[in-house]
């Protein structure tokens, strides 16, 4: 009886070990939006909104090798690279562990990038454990995303890239999902500018999430990799361009994001127009909005 | 005299019934309306936490005087058809909500910079009208019910709880289904018409029974 106890005691400690020793909790915090966990292991560091196993890493980075990219939807989103290949202003919302502004404010030396984050907590997490360093063509700006952006058209600012990456954790900000929000960043674009838009491929908010887009911008790119779930909308404030167009500026840009693991060469042949969405679905507008209950359905 | 007992028995019964049946309904309006009041203002001030920070603070303070006022009214010869006027009041000003919230925020967005005071003023601009028309049912309600001072208590409490119940609800119904099946403006137009209903039915009952005082 003993040696049972015994031996299911250390079986037990045998696999809660590696587990503990493995991964340490570097910072738990508990913010005004979400709660914040900074966790390290053999090789990366990691900031997680949620509990939640599938949703769970939001940004990570590798200490020895910093610039290389660790998750797909990520490396997904600089495939705007492809329709605006020199952006001069760039506008983020949301920003994580500041992987995206953290690279586009390197690999290109003229742009301005303002970031927009809720969380003030996410800002100074940033900062701590993933090396964010803010500076004159890196602003981070503590706002709501949506009244940074309503507030930027009136002062008729303008940005020739927008970035959307401000869905992480459990909670969508529905209000950052709308028509009429779509409306609002597309009058900050620039003529010819673009928006990437990491956003979700599954639940019946893909339909609904698909028609928000085509309601504002048109026609619009779906980039979906095969071992990423989520997919990439990539819109322009103008027509879109040719495959020629965007295999040209794969070619010019695949050097330089070698060392960020972006396969930017594949993603040429999968940007896809098709529709495959159901089309009879409602936008989502101010008036209807409930984009975290179509989430669960 | 006496051949009147029966009559006034069942007049009485569905009086009470009526009585609580808006005082629920007024509850459930409440608490609809200041959840919809977050989806309203988040477009133009953000979902912060001081935005529901806005509404919670106009929609007590509306509520507290709303009570103020309707337990001063319940002084001045109260009876159900009045009761159904405040009701029939709470409708009509809450509907030009449906059309005013717009420009009332594009105001308020143009003038006030910071998104805490911007949410602030837009609430107090846009809820705090009906939520006191809407606070004064509770404490009218209580006078129209409480006969002798001993069930006084008794029949607060259930009024009380028969609006907080409302309450619950209407913030259940609102926040899973209706913003799932329907606009915001329908919802608050919807809300704006059961009081009207009520208001209306409350006080053809009550011009039709009340003896004039």
């Amino acid at each position: 009886m003993i040696r049972w106890r015994r031996l299911v005691l250390a079986a037990a400690l045998a696999s809660a070990l590696p587990a503990a020793s493995a991964v340490d909790v570097l910072h738990r915090e508990r913010s005004l939006y979400q709660t914040i966990l900074i966790t390290e292991d053999r090789n990366r560091i990691c900031m997680q909104f949620s509990v939640r196993e599938q949703q769970r890493n939001q940004s990570c980075f590798n200490p020895r090798r910093p610039k290389r990219m660790v998750f797909t939807y990520t490396r997904m989103m600089m495939g705007a690279l492809l329709l605006e290949p020199e952006p001069v202003n760039v506008l983020i919302a949301g920003l994580g562990g500041g992987t995206l502004p953290t690279a586009l404010h390197d690999l290109l030396p003229e742009a301005h990038i303002d970031t927009v984050e809720i969380d003030p907590a996410v800002v100074a997490a940033a900062r701590r454990y993933f090396g964010f360093a803010t500076g004159e063509r890196q602003v981070v700006h503590v706002r709501d995303a949506r009244v940074f952006i309503k507030r930027a058209v009136t002062d008729d600012v303008r940005y020739d890239l927008v970035m959307l990456d401000a869905f992480g954790g459990d909670y969508i900000p529905e209000h950052l999902m709308t028509r009429e929000f779509l409306d609002e960043v597309r009058a900050l674009m620039t003529d010819g500018g673009v928006l990437a838009a990491n956003t979700f491929a599954t639940s019946r908010l893909y339909d609904h999430e698909s028609e928000t887009y085509r309601a504002a911008f048109g026609m619009f790119f779906n980039l979906r990799l095969r071992e990423s779930n989520n997919r990439v909308i990539l819109a322009r404030n103008g027509p879109l361009p040719d495959k020629a167009e965007l295999r040209a500026n794969a070619a010019a840009w695949r050097g330089r994001l070698r060392a960020y693991d972006v396969p930017i060469r594949e993603f040429p042949a999968r940007l896809s127009l098709d529709v495959d969405w159901d089309v009879t679905r409602r936008p989502l507008t101010d008036q209807y909005a409930p984009a975290n209950l179509l989430r669960g359905d | 005299m006496a051949a009147h007992v029966p009559y006034r028995a069942t007049w009485l019964n569905a009086r009470v019934l009526l009585v609580n049946a808006l005082a629920f309904c007024g509850g459930f309006s409440i608490m609809s309306l200041e959840l919809l009041g977050g989806r309203i203002l988040a477009p133009w001030f953000g979902g912060s936490i001081y935005v529901w920070g806005s509404i919670i603070t106009v929609f007590m303070l509306a509520l507290s005087l709303g009570y103020l006022i309707g337990g001063r009214l319940s002084l001045r010869a109260p009876t159900l058809a009045k009761f159904g006027g405040i009701l029939t009041v709470a409708a009509v000003i809450l509907y030009p909500t449906v059309h005013l919230a717009e420009p009332t925020m594009v105001w308020v967005f143009e003038r006030i910079e910071d998104p805490r005071y911007g949410s602030l003023v837009a609430s107090l601009m846009l809820f705090v009208a009906p939520t006191v028309v809407l606070g004064a049912i509770s404490p009218y309600s209580v006078r129209l019910l409480v006969r002798q001072r001993e069930e006084s208590g008794k029949v607060a409490g259930t009024l009380y709880f028969v609006s907080t119940l409302g309450s619950a609800l209407g913030t259940l119904a609102t926040s899973f289904y209706f913003v799932l099946w329907f606009e915001i403006d329908t919802i608050v137009t919807c809300l704006a018409g059961l009081l009207l209903g009520l208001g209306a039915l409350a006080v053809a009952v009550g011009v039709n029974t009340e003896a004039p005082a």
